[in-house]
């Protein structure tokens, strides 16, 4: 009954007969948010918090395509706080690697703060071609280092990637693991050897 | 060039068939899954919640020793059948637009006379400890099976729910920058193997929004849409939302209204 | 006293179908909590099924049966109006008799 078209025209309609703007509805709705959480465990009440990426970001159909220069100005922003291992050595262990892709544990106020968080790759990617159980949101995975390569650019990139997404993409799905400190260093260089090394699963 | 041609299928014979067998074994755990969902829907546990429920309804309880016979979900004092179908809505005595564990609350509140404080001492049940709201939504719920959606939007604080939940729905924050859209704002994508509505299109919110409040096989529990909120945002990392709150409501106005038009079958069984 | 069990017995040509939904824990032993410490086991032990006083199932439960265990069976040699009896018993001595009507 109702196609995408006509759920962009109910969202404009109802705008209009409403008293407030979408900009007013967008404050009004994260101050609401702001009073209708309470903290537990270790999820405080900043979560609820935007930095400016996460505030530019949370957009509905009905405000239109990121243009290319907020999306340019969101990559050089993300791309800036991107810190390599002091050490140089950007790949680590795949076989740890593929244990982080399949914890999904970490962040939530039922977890154990003091425990390592898990990547949750597989939630959303196919990776080793061992494991049925992958999502969909991402790209496949699979084989990355056969048409890419694995030298020193590609690791930068990789490593990169993973430590923040809309370094490349802006508005990417895939969470900041490096930047907003999810994951390790050493954590996110064990992933790079999951993508990268040749005897990697992903690669074999 | 015999032999290179020889070659060339041979290779392409191999490629087909490890793809193949790839895209059978994917076929194969979908099929899987299928007859995992086709057994449970055997029966369902939630009826144990709903005859719970329907005593919970009649029985006198609190201060004021009263039932909940006389309360309003907005189809009139006591007119249980259909009302959840037109849930979330506006109520003139609370001046408030309110889903039906926001309702329940007000009841308990206002008819048998119980404080907001006793009444939410138990919102989500965990095994001897219960709920009465999971209770009483499984048995308001399943009186409205075979009804369509049908949530309205004409009250102004209608409208305003629904402009702020939809805000709500795609706002990013917490460690991994996840918004309800990050999950729920694409067609034909899954996590893991779990298939995931695109709550914004009409035909997946339909079939999604009318499947609960429903028995969770790995909860062992009835859960109701409050609960679904609130795990949804546990898992975005974000902290706990209120129960009750607006923001529990302008959510669920967004996505009931866009399952308008389906057919209602909860309580149903889910893994 | 726990929770009712919910039975609907029906005519299937010459057989009854009987489908028992029970609410109980099926709590297996093995299981622990936040602090650490095992959860005491519950479950149910022994299931019967009386019709005109016979014994038309009997069935011994361990802790691999889940939680709200559902319960289907046919038995032969009943009619409409006759009365089926579900017995269970757990291990910590708790029992529940509902009956239902063959409709």
């Amino acid at each position: 009954m109702f196609s995408r078209k006509s759920f962009l025209a109910l969202a404009v309609l109802l705008a209009g007969c409403a008293a407030m703007s979408a900009g007013d509805y967008r404050d009004r709705a994260a101050q609401m948010m702001k009073g209708d959480f309470s903290e537990r465990g270790q999820a405080g009440l900043g979560r609820l918090d935007q930095d400016e990426t996460q505030a530019l970001c949370s957009r509905r159909p009905a405000d239109g395509a990121l243009d290319r220069d907020a999306a340019a100005r969101i990559e050089k922003l993300n791309l800036d706080g991107v810190r390599y291992p002091a050490a140089g050595r950007l790949l680590g262990d795949w076989r740890e690697g593929e244990k982080i892709a399949q914890s999904g544990v970490g962040k939530q106020f039922s977890d154990n703060p003091k425990a390592p968080s898990g990547g949750n790759c597989y939630a959303c990617h196919q990776l080793s071609p061992e494991e049925l159980s992958f999502g969909t949101i991402g790209p496949s995975l699979r084989s990355f280092a056969k048409t890419r390569g694995g030298g020193e650019a590609m690791q930068r990139y990789v490593y990169a990637k993973i430590y923040n997404p809309e370094a490349f993409t802006a508005c990417s799905s895939m969470p900041r693991f490096g930047r907003n400190g999810i994951l390790t260093e050493d954590q996110i260089r064990h992933l790079t050897a999951l993508l990268l090394d040749p005897q990697s699963p992903v690669n074999r | 060039m015999r032999k290179g041609l020889v070659a060339a299928l041979v290779v392409l014979a191999l490629g087909a068939g490890s793809g193949h067998a790839r895209a059978q074994s994917d076929a194969d755990t979908l099929k899987g899954i299928e007859k995992y969902r086709e057994a449970l829907a055997d029966d369902n546990p939630a009826d144990l919640w709903e005859a719970r429920g329907a005593e919970l309804w009649a029985a006198r309880r609190g201060p004021k020793s009263s039932s909940l016979a006389q309360c309003d979900l907005g189809k009139g004092p006591g007119v249980v059948k259909g009302a959840y179908a037109e849930l979330p809505r506006y109520f003139a005595d609370a001046d408030r637009v309110m889903d039906l564990e926001t309702r329940l609350l007000h009841c308990m509140v206002a008819l048998q006379g119980f404080s907001a404080a006793e009444a939410t001492r138990r919102t989500f049940g965990n095994g001897g400890s219960r709920s009465d709201f999971e209770a009483l939504s499984a048995f308001v719920a399943a009186q409205s099976k075979g009804a369509k959606m049908n949530v309205s939007l004409e009250h102004p604080k209608e409208r305003a729910a629904y402009l702020l939940g939809e805000q709500m729905f795609f706002y990013r924050g917490g460690p991994h920058d996840f918004a309800c859209a990050t999950c729920h704002g694409e067609s034909n994508k899954r996590i893991r193997l779990q298939d995931l509505p695109n709550l914004t299109d009409a035909k997946d919110a339909q079939r999604a929004y009318t499947a609960w409040p429903a028995y969770r096989v790995s909860q062992g529990e009835l859960r109701t849409m409050q609960w679904r909120l609130n795990d949804c945002f546990r898992q975005q990392r974000f902290p706990q939302l209120k129960f009750a709150s607006d923001t529990s409501i302008a959510l669920t106005v967004f996505l009931a209204h866009n399952a308008n038009g389906g057919v209602f079958s909860a309580p149903t069984v889910k893994r | 006293m726990a929770d009712p069990m919910r039975i609907r017995a029906s005519m299937q040509g010459d057989k009854v179908l009987v489908r028992v939904l029970m609410s109980h824990e099926m709590e297996t032993g093995q299981r622990k909590d936040e602090s650490g410490s095992v959860v005491p086991a519950h479950f149910i032990q022994s299931v019967s099924a009386v019709h005109n006083g016979k014994t038309v199932l009997s069935a011994e439960w361990g802790p691999a049966v889940s939680k709200n265990p559902f319960l289907q069976f046919q038995f032969a040699g009943g009619k409409l109006g006759d009365k089926i009896q579900i017995i269970w018993t757990d291990n910590k001595g708790d029992t529940r008799t509902d009956e239902a009507t063959v409709s």
